[in-house]
């Protein structure tokens, strides 16, 4: 399929009197990680809950891998990968016993479930640990398990809600190299973060406050358009007007 | 292997690596059975009754007139033989029948001696002795108004317990018990592990799956079914072989009408893991939103007959209240579907409503 990965069109979601999302458009391209920033509040999780058809939009549209978020939700959610901001596999269920039921939730048949599972888990080099409790493994182990559980059913866009969250800088590091390799194989990435740092390795980024999109671009457009010599500045700025200079 | 059965494997292998709770659920039923040997002493009001009158005269009619008056009777009617009442028995409309022989204002005057029957229903023994003493009570005054206080007492009343002649106290407890169990297993297990998929996120990840909420909820809901329906055996099992129970009816109506409480208590369970945000506001909600009522208002220690009004219209829509009525009937009375068939409609439209209410409430995907 050609066409942009996600396209948002006026995306908007009212919680009674709150504006959580206000008539936000941007487009995402095929195999692009796109970073999608704001402070805590700023509307990004509503967001991705619209994209991901969990939650329908009070007003405009989107399209997520060519299916329509408000007419086809279902079909949006056969063709993502979704990795939430909690780590939540099981944590009773041995690695292999997760990858199996997410395997069938997604209609994959046994041979390809296992097929899948080796692949990935050799990619995360934690094929020898396929039959311990997800309980066992460390925190650093069971967030790559969530990706590669994401990526299972090879879905054309992953959204990845603060994937980093609480690991150490190695795992971090080790994660991004992950996210990279997921997109040079062609899955679109939309990843939200709160280290700075991060957002720099994103292809282009999206700086949400108070609902809207206050700043869009590559790393290097969006920093150049506010004359900022870094990331952490422009954010600053956005989020908090009068903070910087 | 489809996603359903995926998620029912999913399911089972959560009930059976938790060691604890599982020792907890399976063992709760024996335990409760042999531990519930006590009888709750019980008042009750408005017995429905009827006076079997072969040949009403003046002494039947002034009888079957302060039947009408006292509270403690409701007067189902006046018939002229016994077998007329049989199907009422069965049913559980008619609790107590007052047995008048031939001529009895002739044979009073004459001075005879005569023996008035009372048949009482005595499924429930606690209910059945109480409504016992109230008969006694009121044709001791009768008598006294026909032939005067100063004769020797001509009137002789012959008892008899229908369904449970020996006041067995395990059949009081035993269908309750049922409830009760299931209403755990199946209500507040349901509610505790919705909720726990909830605050640790992988209900998120089941609902951004391509899965329909019926399936999401099948999955959960089924191996609930499965222990549910383990523990009723337990109970009844128990019950037969330690305390004597009997079991009149058909084992399979007794089984529909578990299967059919089970599922309405799901949908229960369900419906409040829609609303609790976490495990703990869960379990005491089911304590004290299902377990209590279907404790203090399904029959079960206090007899429907004797809660205030406002308090009998809240028990009739908790499902333990037709639930008790069936398993009763069935074992007790050797009762048929033709003779519950109104408690089993109620109990499956109770079931059908509120698993479906609980699907769709699921299906209002949680911001």
């Amino acid at each position: 399929m050609t066409g942009p990965a996600i396209v948002a069109d006026g995306l908007t979601r009212r919680f009674g009197a709150f504006t959580a999302v206000d008539a936000v458009s941007f487009a995402v391209g095929r195999g692009e990680v796109f970073g999608f920033l704001g402070a805590n509040g700023a509307g990004k999780t509503t967001a991705i809950r619209m994209l991901i058809g969990l939650l329908p939009p009070t007003a405009g549209e989107a399209t997520v891998a060519g299916a329509s978020i408000t007419s086809d939700p279902e079909g949006v959610r056969r063709r993502i990968g979704y990795m939430s901001q909690r780590f939540s596999l099981y944590d009773d269920l041995t690695v292999r016993e997760n990858v199996a039921l997410f395997g069938t939730i997604y209609g994959l048949r046994p041979a390809a479930i296992d097929a899948r599972r080796e692949i990935l888990l050799g990619r995360i080099g934690l094929a020898h640990a396929r039959d311990a409790l997800v309980r066992q493994l460390p925190l650093g182990w069971k967030q790559q398990l969530a990706l590669m559980v994401a990526l299972l059913h090879e879905p054309e866009v992953v959204f990845l809600d603060e994937p980093t969250g609480g690991v150490d800088p190695i795992t971090r590091r080790r994660f991004w190299e992950l996210i990279y390799a997921t997109a040079a194989s062609g899955t679109t990435v939309l990843v939200t973060t709160h280290y700075l740092d991060e957002a720099e390795y994103c292809d282009r980024l999206s700086i949400m406050v108070d609902g809207r999109i206050a700043a869009i671009g590559t790393p290097g457009e969006v920093r150049a358009t506010w004359g900022a010599a870094t990331l952490d500045e422009v954010f600053l700025r956005l989020t908090r007007p009068g903070a910087a200079a | 292997m489809s996603a359903l059965a995926g998620l029912v494997r999913k399911e089972t292998r959560h009930l059976l690596r938790d060691r604890q709770t599982l020792a907890i659920l399976l063992l709760l039923p024996l335990v409760s059975v042999l531990l519930f040997g006590f009888a709750v002493r019980t008042d009750v009001r408005a017995i429905p009754v009827a006076i079997v009158d072969p040949s009403p005269d003046a002494a039947s009619r002034a009888l079957a007139a302060q039947v009408a008056q006292s509270p403690q009777f409701r007067l189902r009617g006046v018939v002229r033989s016994e077998q007329a009442l049989e199907r009422d028995f069965r049913a559980g409309t008619l609790r107590q029948a007052i047995v008048l022989p031939e001529g009895t204002a002739r044979r009073l005057a004459r001075g005879d001696r005569i023996v008035i029957g009372v048949i009482t229903d005595a499924a429930d023994p606690n209910t059945g002795r109480v409504m016992g003493g109230h008969v006694a009570a009121m044709l001791a005054r009768w008598e006294a108004d026909q032939v005067g206080p100063s004769g020797v007492p001509r009137v002789t009343m012959l008892t008899r317990m229908r369904f449970n002649p020996t006041l067995e106290s395990v059949n009081l407890f035993v269908p309750g018990l049922i409830a009760l169990v299931l209403t755990i297993v199946a209500a507040m297990m349901t509610a505790i592990s919705i909720t726990r998929e909830k605050e640790r996120g992988t209900m998120e990840l089941l609902l951004a799956s391509p899965l329909r909420p019926a399936t999401v909820v099948l999955g959960k809901v089924t191996p609930y079914v499965v222990l549910g329906m383990a523990n009723a055996l337990t109970v009844l099992l128990a019950a037969r072989l330690v305390f004597g129970m009997p079991l009149r009816g058909h084992p399979g109506l007794l089984l529909v009408a578990a299967l059919l409480y089970v599922i309405a208590s799901l949908g229960l369970g369900i419906l409040i893991s829609t609303r609790a945000e976490t495990e703990r506001t869960a379990i005491m909600a089911a304590l004290a939103g299902l377990l209590l009522p279907t404790l203090m208002l399904s029959g079960f220690i206090f007899p429907l007959e004797a809660l205030p009004a406002p308090l009998r219209a809240v028990a009739q829509v908790i499902p333990a209240r037709w639930f008790l009525v069936i398993v009763r009937g069935v074992m007790v009375k050797g009762a048929t579907l033709a003779d519950l068939h109104r408690e089993v409609a109620v109990l499956a439209t109770m079931a059908i409503a509120l698993l479906g209410i609980g699907i769709r409430r699921l299906a209002i995907r949680l911001p």
